[in-house]
C-alpha cells in the first residue's frame, strides 16, 4: 500500500485575540485585521444626489442632467462617481439595496479590495447611503419660472387645416430658425414661439415675413419699471396672422382687386404662396400678384380648399396653344370619378394643366357647378360664363394604392402640446393633414425642394418593392415624381430627430 | 517569567543579544534600559557580558552557543574573543568557527542537547557544534527554510517554530529534539522567531510588540509561569499517579 502522508493544516493563535486561525501573512485573524485596519477609510458613507422632480432626471456634477431610472446601471454609474477615494481600492462589485422610493434615499452596497499589509489584501463589504435631495434644472427653472421669456410670436392661421403649419415647420426645420426659442407651443389655428430676448423674436418675425405673406401686430406689456435708474423691463408680443390662402386653393377676388390686376377674371386659383398670394386665371393662364398690403387691404377667404377637390378622370386633351412656363392651357374632357360606370356626363375644362395630363389620368378639381359657394363676390358673378369643372392637380390614385411605405421622414419640432389633449376626430384630422402634406411633397418636386427630407430607418419591406416592380411593367404610364436617393439626407443621429427646443 | 524589551526602537532583541543557561551576550552601545531588562532577571545568576562580534552589534546573528559552549565566526577579532574568554564562565567553551555560513546564529539553532543545523552546513562545522556545544546535531528544514535559527527558539523545555510549519514538521522535530514544539509568531505576527525572543530555562525575553497572546503561546510552551504550590500538585501527579499505579 502507498505511503501518503496525511496533510493537517496547523493552526496558530491569532497574535492579537487569541482564536485558532491558520497561519497567514499577517497571522492575524481576519477581524482583528479589520479591526486594525478599514479598508472603506477615506470612502464617504453618505453622499447627497441631486433629482430634478419636474424632468426626473439626476444631475451628473458639474453641470450635466441625466435621466436614469432607479437601480438602473446608469445611476449606479452616477452615485459611484459621487464616491470619492473610491479610485485608491479594487472595486469587486456594486449594487443596489433596495429601498422605498419614497423615502428619497438610495443604498449600494459595494465590495472592494484593498492591500492592507505586504500580500495581504483585505475584501469588505460596506453600505453608501446616498440622500436624494431635490433640485430644480436649469431647464426646467426656464420653464417654471413666469419671467423667462421676453419676446413671444403667435403665429395664426385661420384656415380648418395644419398645411400651412407643417410646411412652416419644415422651412423653420431647414433653416435652424428656431434654435434660439426657448419654447414653442402649440395652440389654436397655430404655433406660439418664445424667445429670450426680443432680437431673436424679431428675427423670427423677419424670417417669417420673407417667406409666407403675413400681417403682423407688435404689442408690449410692461413687467416692472425702475424709477431710479429709468429702466424698464417689457414683455413683447408679435402676433402674425398668416394669409388664410393656400396653395390650390380656388379664389373668388373682390372686384375691387381683379380690376386693379389687369381686369383679371375673378375666379382664379391660387397656384403659388411666396411672399405674396400668386393666382392664375384657368382660361386664359392670366397671372396676377396679389401682394400682401393689397390683401389686407380688402381680405377675402378661399372659396373653397384642397378637402373640396373632387376626383375626375381624363378623357381627351386638346391643347388650345397658349403655354406660360410649364403650364399648357388646353381643353380637357373630364368625368368624375364616381360617375364613370353610372351615366356618361362628362364636362369641359379649359385647364392649365394641358402640358402634364394625358387621356387615362387622374385629376383633381373643384366641382362649381354642383358646388353652393357662399360668397358675395361669386354671387356677383354671372351664373352662365362659369365654368363647370377648375382642374388643379394631376392625381397619382394607382401610385397610392400601390405604393404604401415611405422611404424618407420629416424631423418635426418638439412642441409643447395644448393644455387639453385634442379630441379623437381632431386627432384623426391631424393625422389625415399630415398624410395630405406627406403626399404633396411626393407629388411636387419644387415644394419638396425647399424643406429638408431624411432617410427613414426601417427601409421598405422587400415584397413592396418587388410588387412595384411587377406593376410598373405593367403601367408604364406613371410620370410620378418620385423621390429619389440623393434627396434624402442622412438621419445619422436618431436623438435629433426631434430637434431640441428646450 | 516573559518579559518584553526593545534594542534602539528596534523589536528584533534577538538580533541584538544571546541568552543561554550559563551566559548571556547584549550587543555594546544599547540603551541602559535595554541592559536593565536582562539586568533584573540574570543579575547575579549568569554574568551578562556586553560585547560585539567582528566589530559590529548583530551578534545574536553571528554567534550561537549553549550552556556548554560558544561558537563565534572566525571574523570575529582577537580582542573581542579575549574579552569573551575572560567574561564566559570557566566551564564554557569558546572556538572560532572557519564556515562560509558565518552568520552562526541563523544556521544553527540548538537547546543544550540538540541543535538542528542548516543543510548546507560544513561537515567540519557540523563536528565542531557537535564537540563544542555538546549535541546530537540535525540538518533540518523549519517550513522549508533552511535558516533554521532564525525560525525557531528553543530551549530545554520547548520550542517556537515558523507559524506555517506543519504539524508532520513539528512532530518530527520534536522527536528529535525531545522537547514539545509549537507553531506561533512574536512582534504581533512577525514569523521570524529567532530575531523576535530570547529563551533559555526559565525566562524568555520578546520584542516590545509581542502581543499577550503571543506571550502567553510563549509561557505555555517554554513553562515559564510563576509556579505556586499548586504547581508541583499538578506536575507532578502524573508521575505520582504513575509511580503509585
Amino acid at each position: 500500500m502507498e505511503y501518503r502522508p496525511e496533510l493537517t493544516t496547523q493552526q496558530i493563535l491569532c497574535c492579537s485575540c487569541g482564536t485558532t486561525i491558520p497561519p497567514n501573512p499577517t497571522n492575524m485573524c481576519i477581524n482583528c485585521i479589520r479591526n486594525q485596519v478599514d479598508i472603506t477609510e477615506g470612502i464617504p458613507k453618505h453622499a447627497t444626489i441631486c433629482f430634478c422632480r419636474n424632468c426626473e432626471r439626476y444631475l451628473q456634477p458639474p453641470m450635466l442632467w441625466v435621466a436614469c431610472q432607479l437601480e438602473s446601471r446608469e445611476l449606479l454609474a452616477l452615485c459611484l462617481k459621487k464616491l470619492k477615494g473610491l479610485n485608491k481600492v479594487r472595486l469587486v462589485d456594486a449594487g443596489f439595496i433596495w429601498t422605498e422610493p419614497h423615502s428619497k434615499r438610495i443604498k449600494l452596497k459595494l465590495t472592494i479590495q484593498k492591500e492592507v499589509f505586504t500580500s495581504t489584501i483585505l475584501q469588505q463589504i460596506f453600505e453608501v447611503e446616498f440622500v436624494v435631495s431635490h433640485q430644480q434644472c436649469d431647464d426646467c427653472a426656464k420653464v417654471m419660472a413666469q419671467n423667462t421669456w421676453k419676446a413671444m410670436v403667435q403665429v395664426r392661421q385661420k384656415v380648418d387645416h395644419k398645411r400651412t403649419f407643417l410646411y412652416l415647420e419644415q422651412l423653420i426645420i431647414k433653416h435652424s430658425a428656431h434654435k434660439d426659442t426657448i419654447n414653442i407651443k402649440e395652440c389654436k389655428d397655430g404655433l406660439d414661439f418664445y424667445y429670450a430676448s426680443r432680437s431673436h423674436a424679431l428675427k423670427m418675425v423677419e424670417f417669417l415675413s420673407a417667406i409666407t405673406p403675413l400681417k403682423s401686430k407688435a404689442s408690449e406689456q410692461l413687467i416692472s419699471t425702475d424709477i431710479h435708474s429709468g429702466t424698464s423691463n417689457y414683455k413683447f408680443s408679435y402676433s402674425i396672422e398668416l394669409v388664410p390662402i393656400c396653395k390650390d386653393d380656388l379664389l373668388c377676388l373682390p372686384p375691387k382687386i381683379a380690376k386693379a390686376m389687369g381686369n383679371i377674371s375673378p375666379l382664379v386659383i391660387c397656384y403659388r404662396i411666396g411672399n405674396s398670394v400668386h393666382a392664375m386665371d384657368v382660361n386664359t393662364l392670366a397671372v396676377a400678384e396679389i401682394s400682401t398690403q393689397t390683401y389686407w387691404r380688402t381680405p377675402f377667404h378661399a372659396l373653397a380648399s384642397v378637402k373640396q377637390l373632387t376626383e375626375y378622370y381624363v378623357l381627351d386633351v386638346e391643347p388650345c396653344g397658349p403655354v406660360r412656363g410649364k403650364y399648357v392651357l388646353a381643353d380637357i374632357q373630364v368625368a368624375k370619378a364616381q360617375d364613370v360606370g353610372r351615366n356618361d356626363t362628362t364636362y369641359f375644362a379649359r385647364s392649365h394643366l394641358g402640358g402634364i395630363l394625358n387621356p387615362g389620368d387622374s385629376v383633381m378639381g373643384y366641382d362649381i357647378a354642383s358646388s353652393n359657394f357662399n360668397n358675395d363676390a361669386f354671387d356677383a358673378l354671372h351664373r352662365g360664363s362659369l365654368p363647370d369643372v377648375i382642374l388643379i392637380k394631376k392625381a397619382y390614385p394607382s401610385h397610392r394604392k400601390r405604393n404604401k411605405g415611405r422611404n424618407w421622414e420629416l424631423r418635426q419640432l418638439q412642441k409643447e402640446e395644448e393644455d387639453m389633449a385634442p379630441r379623437k376626430q381632431d386627432q384623426e384630422r391631424i393625422e389625415q393633414d399630415y398624410e395630405m402634406f406627406l403626399r404633396d411633397l411626393e407629388e411636387d418636386p419644387e415644394l419638396r425642394s425647399t424643406v429638408n427630407l431624411y432617410k427613414a430607418d426601417k427601409p421598405k419591406k422587400e415584397n413592396d418593392y418587388a410588387m412595384a416592380e411587377d406593376s410598373e411593367s405593367d403601367y408604364e404610364d406613371e410620370d410620378f415624381p418620385e423621390i429619389q436617393l440623393d434627396e434624402l439626407l442622412d438621419n445619422l443621429n436618431k436623438q435629433k430627430r426631434t430637434i431640441q427646443t428646450l | 517569567m516573559a518579559v518584553r524589551a526593545q534594542f534602539e526602537n528596534n523589536n528584533e532583541i534577538g538580533v541584538f543579544a544571546m541568552l543561554t543557561n550559563s551566559y548571556c551576550l547584549v550587543a555594546i552601545g544599547g540603551s541602559e534600559n535595554f541592559y536593565s531588562v536582562f539586568e533584573t532577571e540574570l543579575k547575579d545568576v549568569i554574568p551578562i557580558i556586553h560585547t560585539s562580534i567582528a566589530g559590529t552589534r548583530i551578534i545574536g546573528r553571528l554567534c550561537v552557543g549553549n550552556r556548554h559552549g560558544l561558537l563565534v565566526p572566525s571574523t570575529t577579532t582577537d580582542q573581542e574573543l579575549q574579552h569573551l574568554r575572560n567574561s564566559l564562565p570557566d566551564s564554557v567553551a569558546i572556538q572560532r568557527v572557519e564556515e562560509r555560513l558565518s552568520a552562526l546564529g541563523n544556521v544553527i539553532a540548538c537547546n543544550d542537547y540538540v541543535a538542528l543545523v542548516h543543510p548546507d552546513l560544513d561537515r567540519e562545522t557540523e563536528e565542531i557544534v557537535a564537540d563544542v556545544l555538546k549535541v546530537e546535531v540535525f540538518r533540518q528544514t523549519i517550513a522549508d527554510n533552511v535558516l533554521v535559527g532564525s525560525y525557531c527558539a528553543l530551549s530545554n523545555q520547548g520550542g517556537l517554530v515558523h507559524p506555517r510549519t506543519s504539524i508532520q514538521d513539528q512532530d518530527e522535530l520534536s522527536s528529535l529534539l525531545q522537547v514539545p514544539l509549537v507553531a506561533g509568531t512574536v512582534n504581533r505576527g512577525s514569523d521570524v522567531i529567532g530575531a523576535g525572543l530570547l529563551v533559555n530555562d526559565w525566562c524568555a525575553c520578546a520584542g516590545l510588540d509581542t502581543t499577550s497572546t503571543e506571550l502567553s503561546v510563549i509561557e505555555g510552551i517554554f513553562k515559564l509561569q510563576d509556579n505556586g504550590p499548586t504547581a508541583i500538585v499538578e506536575d507532578m501527579r502524573d508521575s505520582l499517579v504513575d509511580s503509585m499505579v
